[in-house]
């Protein structure tokens, strides 16, 4: 905090909907467990390793508010200094930060999706911005290749071969600028459209499809507290913010306002260095065109504001995903424990999973790799896990099958039963001979004796 | 010499030995350019026989041709092509000894390179992979990488049928276009593979945004955009490339319409891919501004070997190089209080005189160049006579030209053949002074070649004695325009002034030889700096992407629907204008076949065909003149009468006939409000014409039922006539 002079703001977000069932009034987005921890945890953490530890978590509904407020005093009491505002739900990204703008005082501000599970360290992020005294600077990763798609809820079904497309990327042949950037699935549909005007500037714009907007953004303060006064209509960060900060980057209108001039000397760049970022890759012609040229802008009375907006492109090594869908919810939990296991936390046993020792198995009971047994769990006999994650205290008979699912705490699961590829959320009772494929099903929720339910979301309505 | 053979070893090497029937590489030269840049100069004389550092173009280009390895080229002539004949026949190329063989195809009513290719297509001379260019091309590059590549890439993907040679080149940020005056060019490629995906170099200035179809990214996950490559109008391509243009009897730009044609075209799925050069040079003179830059390319050595001390064109005189890039012909007679400055290339048997001063200009053969002159960034051709006291900025003076005393050239001054310049007389910034006078406007038609009739004259042989009538008569001319003030080169000097093509002026710096001036450059910048508050304007009312507001979606189809009806209304336009030719005399089962074509161009249904067709009758029933609701009625019924049989044609089922009332509907509530009262007469007209059938209109009656009270004005004013329809067909049933 003090060593970088960031604030950092966590957009916890509060219930919603795409991810219902899973979500509830008990459990706001970010308290969804991921590996038996809520999903906050990962970015808390992931700030704290960073040193980032002043922070404030903003969170859509008072309820929501009171839970996550209530688990992050509980959890980190000692270890970060959180702040948890409450606003109200659907006042958007950028409304969320319009409610706490006026307490930002540091030069730069960390922004960071509370739905973010990466091993990418934010200050990386930071220091990028630092480096090109950037008015913003998004973290990129390679877009997951069979993880969130954003067509809703029937998440299984329409699961995707190919990379999954988030965003129309465009970059300088440095990959250090952003300079073009289509968000959100309707916008990557269309048809490409690059300002002409950022193509002359650079000469080379490489657009790239396989990147995803990771919702970490370090921006400059005071341009960001001047867009929220001034642009009132923002909703989101992504979709407005952010291609507005793009859009008008070689014709700066931030920087133009004179509370950014006399508040911090860097934003006041001169116009002259200013227009040269661009062009530091320009190769100069062998002629005497480029002379009059320069002549000729230097006659200018005020050559215009430019500002930058850079990106951070995170390593193709690292892990990045968002849990913004039902698919997205299941592959985090699978690579957390499984290819990214890093993440957990959690020591794994020999056998590449981890089972508490407070968890009992019957006789004949198998728990694959990559499974998480939490504290206090009975599994029965004749038992098999494979691939998923069991929560606290849940009660599962006897020859029970359990592949490529999520079963969070006190469930209880009957002899007999078969659950596949699904999410079982706290409190669900499965009675005898359930057979489940593909299927959510929401919290408290009873499915009846010899149940066979395929890609269907299951809640107490 | 010995370089030559080398490379062209190199490249032959590289051929594929598996090849059993080896195919001599061959080249496609196109020794005109369809456009008017060089005017006036190329009346007079083709462009590829223009001196370019004392060396006709087309020089440069067979040179090359040859070093890369090419064994035949087709040189494709048109204007001129007596001239370019006459010249490559005393040309060392034609000479026995010659390893290329030269052979000339000439045509006279091609007007543009498609019409080119499809006569050597005709001819059938191409067997293989050929080397297209055109004449005015000075590169020195080695096509062996090139040219093997492309051959891979054919061995693989029959459908890769061309590699086009780009080389980076940024251009101004301030004027848009390169060094070497032409546009800018906005590609894409393929990272990878280096496909051409994306052309255009005619961008439409007033659009901000440029928009890439979202198929190019279907299947790769990145693709890079340049406004920084410039193409070098040197391509690969096999023979397919020719009977593309062929089938495609519109191509006529090779890059306007061939290459986006095939970019656009995913059914034939042909492709094109890209090679850059970075070392070595390549640059096509298109214009003026390039025809100076690549002249200081050439004295520079960018191009060697193709340079002026390099004995590698057979006319070549003995040049020297001096210090600070001088060429200086061993005969030239300076003086000694002359001064020669840097990049300046003087050719031999020329004089210069006391205290002259040139820098970065050539001076061709044979010219005398009297005392006090000045001469900086002018390319002087062969035997001009420059008097004293004279002042040339960054013109280009052709053969013959004579400046008398005092003499001012001010930048960018273009002086074609013999024309002569009275004493003390300054010719203006961007003036073109020619013995000719201009064509009219009409012939300078853009695909129009280099002239027409005048022409003529100057391809005959006996041009000296034409010319000197011709200054006799253009003597007398000038004495009557002197007479009545208005002399243009002063006296004593004979040639026109062109005034510039349709308010052409003002981008007349942009093409020229001369540097741009800087009051231009920061007015434009200026403009630029103006520009984006506009382009944020109009971003803003529409969005760009990126930018996706809470109701994107709605604006979309709000968008789709627009755009839908800008279609349909179009497509009325198109058959309206098709429906008056027929009133002109046109046979109808022409219109009819037009009117199909335009369907099937636009697609759309026979219905729509239907409802523009009775659309445009309508319409002319309304144009006729009327006092009365009755007279209208009689116009339109009589115009109902006689096109009925198109009509009908178009009427094919009951669907097209409902969309007949339909359209008829619209017309009366939004197009030609004064049908409304005639609405129902009108209908039973049509039906008792047997256009429309009792099925359609009951049809139409029935759907209209459950409308709202507004939709059905029109159903309540037939109601009689649709009441009298059901009893009618009721008693034919009891007939029945």
């Amino acid at each position: 905090m003090a060593r970088m002079d960031f604030e950092v703001v966590v957009l916890a977000g509060g219930t919603s909907r795409k991810l219902n069932p899973l979500v509830s009034q008990e459990v706001p987005k970010a308290l969804l467990p991921v590996a038996n921890r809520p999903v906050l945890s990962y970015v808390l953490e992931l700030l704290e390793a960073s040193n980032l530890k002043d922070l404030i978590v903003v969170v859509e509904g008072e309820d929501a508010a009171l839970r996550i407020g209530g688990w992050i005093s509980g959890a980190y009491v000692d270890r970060l200094h959180v702040e948890v505002a409450a606003v109200p739900e659907g006042v958007g990204t950028a409304g969320a930060l319009r409610a706490v703008a006026s307490y930002l005082t540091a030069n730069d501000v960390l922004i960071v999706s509370g739905d973010l599970v990466t091993d990418v360290p934010p200050g990386a992020v930071a220091a990028t911005h630092r480096r090109h005294s950037a008015v913003v600077t998004a973290l990129l990763c390679p877009a997951p290749v069979s993880g969130p798609s954003d067509t809703g809820t029937s998440g299984g079904k329409e699961k995707a071969k190919k990379p999954v497309r988030c965003n129309i990327v465009g970059l300088d042949p440095t990959r250090q600028y952003l300079l073009h950037m289509a968000t959100g699935w309707v916008e990557v549909e269309k048809d490409i459209r690059v300002q002409k005007s950022i193509l002359r500037a650079v000469g080379q714009i490489e657009i790239r499809v396989d990147l995803m907007d990771a919702h970490m953004y370090a921006f400059k303060r005071s341009v960001l507290q001047d867009i929220l006064d001034q642009k009132d209509k923002f909703h989101s960060i992504r979709q407005d913010i952010l291609p507005y900060l793009i859009r008008t980057q070689l014709n700066s209108e931030v920087s133009d306002n004179g509370v950014i001039k006399s508040e911090s000397g860097m934003d006041n760049i001169s116009s002259q260095n200013d227009l040269r970022w661009l062009s530091q890759h320009r190769e100069i012609a062998p002629s005497a065109f480029q002379e009059p040229h320069a002549f000729g802008l230097k006659s200018l009375p005020d050559a215009r504001r430019t500002h930058k907006c850079c990106v951070y492109i995170a390593n193709e090594s690292k892990y990045c995903a968002r849990l913004n869908s039902i698919q997205a919810y299941s592959d985090i939990n699978r690579d957390v424990v499984g290819e990214a296991s890093h993440l957990s936390g959690y020591s794994f046993s020999a056998q590449n999973n981890i089972i508490h020792p407070s968890a009992e198995l019957g006789s004949k009971t198998t728990v694959g790799p990559q499974c998480m047994l939490a504290e206090g769990s009975k599994l029965g006999d004749k038992c098999s896990v494979k691939r998923s994650v069991i929560g606290r205290h849940c009660r599962i008979g006897s020859n029970v099958k359990i592949v490529n699912s999520i079963v969070m705490n006190h469930v209880t699961i009957e002899d007999g039963c078969s659950i596949q590829g699904s999410v079982v959320c706290s409190n669900v009772q499965l009675q005898e001979r359930v057979v489940l494929k593909d299927c959510q099903v929401g919290a408290g929720y009873v499915v009846t004796t010899g149940g066979e339910h395929k890609s269907e979301s299951l809640a107490r309505k | 010499m010995a370089q030559k053979r080398g490379q062209r070893g190199a490249s032959s090497s590289a051929d594929d030995p598996e090849v059993v029937a080896r195919v001599p590489l061959q080249a496609v030269l196109l020794a005109d350019s369809f456009n008017l840049m060089f005017r006036p100069i190329t009346l007079e004389r083709p462009k590829v026989l223009l001196p370019l550092v004392n060396v006709p173009m087309i020089e440069y280009t067979l040179a090359w041709l040859e070093s890369v390895g090419v064994e035949e080229v087709f040189v494709f002539c048109c204007a001129h092509s007596q001239q370019v004949k006459q010249y490559l026949n005393q040309s060392e190329w034609t000479k026995p000894l010659a390893r290329l063989s030269v052979t000339t195809i000439e045509s006279h009513d091609a007007i543009s390179a498609g019409d080119a290719l499809r006569v050597i297509y005709e001819k059938s001379v191409i067997r293989g992979d050929f080397v297209l260019i055109s004449g005015d091309t000075v590169s020195n590059m080695s096509l062996a990488q090139a040219l093997h590549e492309h051959k891979e890439r054919r061995k693989k993907d029959p459908l890769a049928i061309m590699t086009m040679i780009i080389k980076h080149s940024k251009p101004s940020n301030v004027t848009h276009q390169t060094r070497l005056g032409t546009d800018e060019v906005i590609m894409a490629f393929d990272p990878e593979t280096k496909e051409l995906l994306f052309y255009e170099d005619k961008a439409d200035p007033s659009q901000r945004v440029i928009s890439l179809d979202k198929i190019l990214l279907a299947d790769s996950p990145a693709l890079y955009m340049h406004n920084d490559k410039q193409d070098c109008y040197i391509d690969i391509c096999s023979p397919e490339v020719l009977s593309l243009f062929m089938d495609n009897f519109d191509y006529q730009h090779l890059r306007r319409h061939f290459i986006k044609g095939l970019l656009i075209d995913d059914i034939m799925g042909y492709k094109i891919f890209t090679y850059e050069i970075h070392s070595s040079y390549a640059a096509r003179i298109d214009n003026f501004r390039s025809y100076g830059t690549v002249s200081k390319d050439i004295m520079q050595s960018w191009t060697y070997p193709l340079v002026p001390n390099v004995k590698y064109f057979g006319c070549c005189s003995n040049m020297k190089l001096d210090r600070q890039g001088v060429f200086k012909a061993l005969d030239v007679v300076q003086s000694r209080s002359a001064q020669i400055g840097a990049v300046t290339l003087v050719g031999s048997g020329s004089t210069i005189g006391d205290h002259s001063v040139i820098s970065h200009s050539v001076i061709g053969q044979e010219c005398t160049i009297g005392r006090n002159v000045s001469i900086h960034g002018c390319y002087i051709w062969n035997n001009v006579i420059i008097e004293d006291d004279c002042k040339l900025n960054h013109a280009i003076v052709c053969d013959g030209v004579h400046l008398r005393t005092g003499v001012v050239l001010e930048p960018g001054v273009i002086l074609s053949f013999k024309v002569e310049v009275g004493q003390q007389i300054t010719i203006p910034a961007y003036s073109k002074v020619s013995l000719l006078p201009q064509p009219s406007i009409q012939d300078s038609d853009e695909e129009l070649e280099y002239a027409d009739t005048n022409s003529g004259v100057i391809e005959s042989p006996s041009i000296t004695s034409m010319i000197s009538t011709r200054n006799a008569e253009l003597s007398s001319d000038y004495s009557v325009t002197e007479n009545s003030g208005l002399s243009e080169v002063g006296i004593s000097g004979v040639g026109y002034i062109w005034c510039s093509y349709e308010g052409g002026n003002d981008e007349e710096w942009r093409h020229s030889v001369a540097p741009i001036p800087a009051s231009k450059l920061a007015e434009l910048s200026h403009d630029d700096y103006e520009d984006p508050d506009v382009s944020y304007q109009e971003v803003n009312s529409t969005p760009v992407s990126g930018e996706m507001r809470p109701d994107s979606e709605i604006t979309g189809d709000d968008d789709a629907d627009g755009t839908d009806y800008g279609d349909s209304a179009d497509f009325d336009k198109e058959v309206e204008a098709t429906f008056q030719r027929a009133l002109t005399g046109v046979n109808q089962e022409n219109v009819i076949l037009e009117i199909n074509s335009l369907r099937l161009s636009c697609n759309k249904s026979h219905a729509d065909c239907a409802g523009a067709l009775f659309l445009s009758v309508i319409k002319l029933g309304l144009e006729a003149p009327h006092s009365s609701n009755g007279e209208l009625y009689q116009n339109t019924a009589k115009e109902i009468n006689r096109w009925k049989d198109i009509l009908k044609h178009y009427l094919k089922s009951v669907d097209e006939e409902i969309e007949i009332i339909l359209k008829f509907e619209e017309i009366c509530l939004e197009i030609a409000t004064e049908f409304s009262p005639l609405f129902s007469t009108i209908l039973s007209s049509l039906y008792e014409k047997d256009i429309l059938s009792e099925d359609a209109i009951l049809s139409w009656a029935s759907e209209k039922e459950g409308a709202d009270e507004s939709d059905k004005i029109f159903v309540k004013q037939s109601e009689r006539f649709i009441t009298w329809l059901k009893e009618a067909s009721e008693e034919d049933d009891e007939d029945d």
